[in-house]
């Protein structure tokens, strides 16, 4: 992972408790106004999926990792390059199905997390669903379709913090051309070679 | 050294940003008695030299102002026809200014969705398996440099051909972009792009790799 430029947010570090305190304010304020878990999931989904889809041009402009080639890739970029630059963590991947679309990133600690106890009225608001939203709508703009689930939330009693990242499909519409599985087309080529040296005659200077 | 222009186009091929840096004028006012030795013609809503070079005026330059008051498209700013006017003596003697016309945004919008479909068409046509789309497209007085994403956005610079270092720019265009657009959270993806901190780094950006492009190539 390689950042040539010094920007100046990069010696610009917060605390991470005003991070922990403002999600916190975000989601009681939530489950304040919608009354209902299930409800402040799907917002929490929401948000974090628009969080995701601008997150991704940030992560591909200053890592320089090229197209993963498969679900396998893709996990270990999530894991070891994605979650150490956005929050400082690296979760382990493991438990991958058979036909390996699916697994599991295992958080040991959650940084949304810290000083959080969920009383017993929510026991069923998932707290850290932001995240989910935010690996959906990154994959997404990568024209990757996931679906993203939380599988054991230490708040809710387990051990560890598991997320499953099961791949649904490859988005073949707005596929950028020029990739290594471009989309065919066909039908442009006769009519627009023609409007070739148009479009260089017009940009030229002078 | 400099660099022309900057063009960002979306996912869809539809142009979002467009920066000029440097606008080469080649203008020319005269001042013209009756008969005018040019002749001129109507071309797409512009009045433009179509034979009679000389003093600076070339063919293909457009009609820009008559008497230092500009004119619109094929009228003068009265509304009268231009070539009507021309073609009455009693106009005669009038100042007249030729230069290359700038291209308006809705040409700049067709140009960008044009290179769009080029861009695909280039991976297109490669002989090889996975190719990429056009990267760079020379002529011999710019170079136009693209960079496409992995989420389908296209960076485009337009230089002097001797100016090194626009990959680099490229990519730097790329975080700025993520930064001072996307992190805005009135921006909304896809969209054209009217963030002044973003212009105001993209312009600082352009500036470093004027500079930097200067050393490079020498002088």
């Amino acid at each position: 992972m390689s950042r040539q430029s010094n920007r100046a947010t990069d010696s610009k570090k917060m605390n991470s408790e005003l991070f922990t305190l403002t999600y916190g304010a975000l989601v009681t304020q939530l489950c304040k106004d919608y009354e209902n878990d299930e409800e402040v999931n799907k917002q929490l989904d929401k948000m974090g999926y628009n969080i995701g889809v601008r997150l991704i041009e940030d992560f591909l402009a200053r890592s320089s990792i090229g197209r993963c080639q498969d679900f396998r890739e893709t996990a270990d970029v999530i894991a070891k390059v994605a979650f150490k630059m956005y929050l400082g963590i690296t979760p382990s991947v493991t438990n991958w199905s058979p036909a390996g679309d699916e697994f599991s990133l295992i958080l040991e600690n959650n940084p949304l997390v810290d000083f959080v106890e969920l009383p017993d009225n929510h026991s069923t608001l998932i707290y850290s669903n932001l995240l989910c939203g935010i690996l959906r709508g990154a994959l997404e703009m990568v024209q990757m379709a996931v679906d993203v689930r939380f599988a054991q939330d230490t708040l809710r009693g387990d051990n560890v913090t598991e997320i499953r990242m099961r791949f649904i499909k490859r988005i073949e519409e707005n596929h950028p051309a020029g990739d290594k599985c471009g989309v065919l087309l066909n039908s442009h080529i006769f009519c627009t070679m023609k409007k070739i040296f148009n479009l260089v005659s017009r940009l030229v200077k002078h | 050294m400099v660099i022309f222009s900057v063009y960002v186009v979306n996912k869809a091929g539809g142009l979002i940003y467009q920066y000029d840096n440097y606008v080469p004028r080649a203008e020319a006012e005269k001042t013209f008695s009756y008969p005018l030795d040019l002749v001129l013609k109507h071309h797409d809503e512009k009045v433009v030299v179509s034979f009679g070079q000389r003093d600076g005026i070339k063919v293909g330059h457009a009609v820009l102002s008559i008497n230092g008051v500009d004119v619109m498209g094929k009228n003068t700013a009265d509304g009268k026809d231009i070539l009507e006017y021309l073609k009455d003596s009693s106009n005669y003697p009038v100042s007249i200014r030729f230069g290359r016309a700038r291209l308006s945004s809705n040409e700049k919008l067709m140009l960008a969705s044009m290179f769009h479909s080029l861009f695909a068409i280039g991976s297109q046509l490669s002989p090889e398996v996975g190719s990429s789309g056009i990267e760079m497209l020379e002529t011999d007085v710019f170079k136009l440099h693209c960079f496409q994403t992995f989420t389908g956005i296209k960076f485009i610079v337009m230089a002097d051909p001797r100016q090194s270092g626009i990959d680099a720019l490229l990519r730097k265009i790329y975080e700025v972009y993520s930064d001072y657009a996307l992190k805005n959270p009135f921006y909304s993806l896809e969209m054209p792009i009217r963030c002044e901190l973003f212009d105001q780094n993209l312009k600082s950006a352009l500036e470093v790799a004027e500079k930097a492009g200067n050393f490079g190539a020498g002088s």
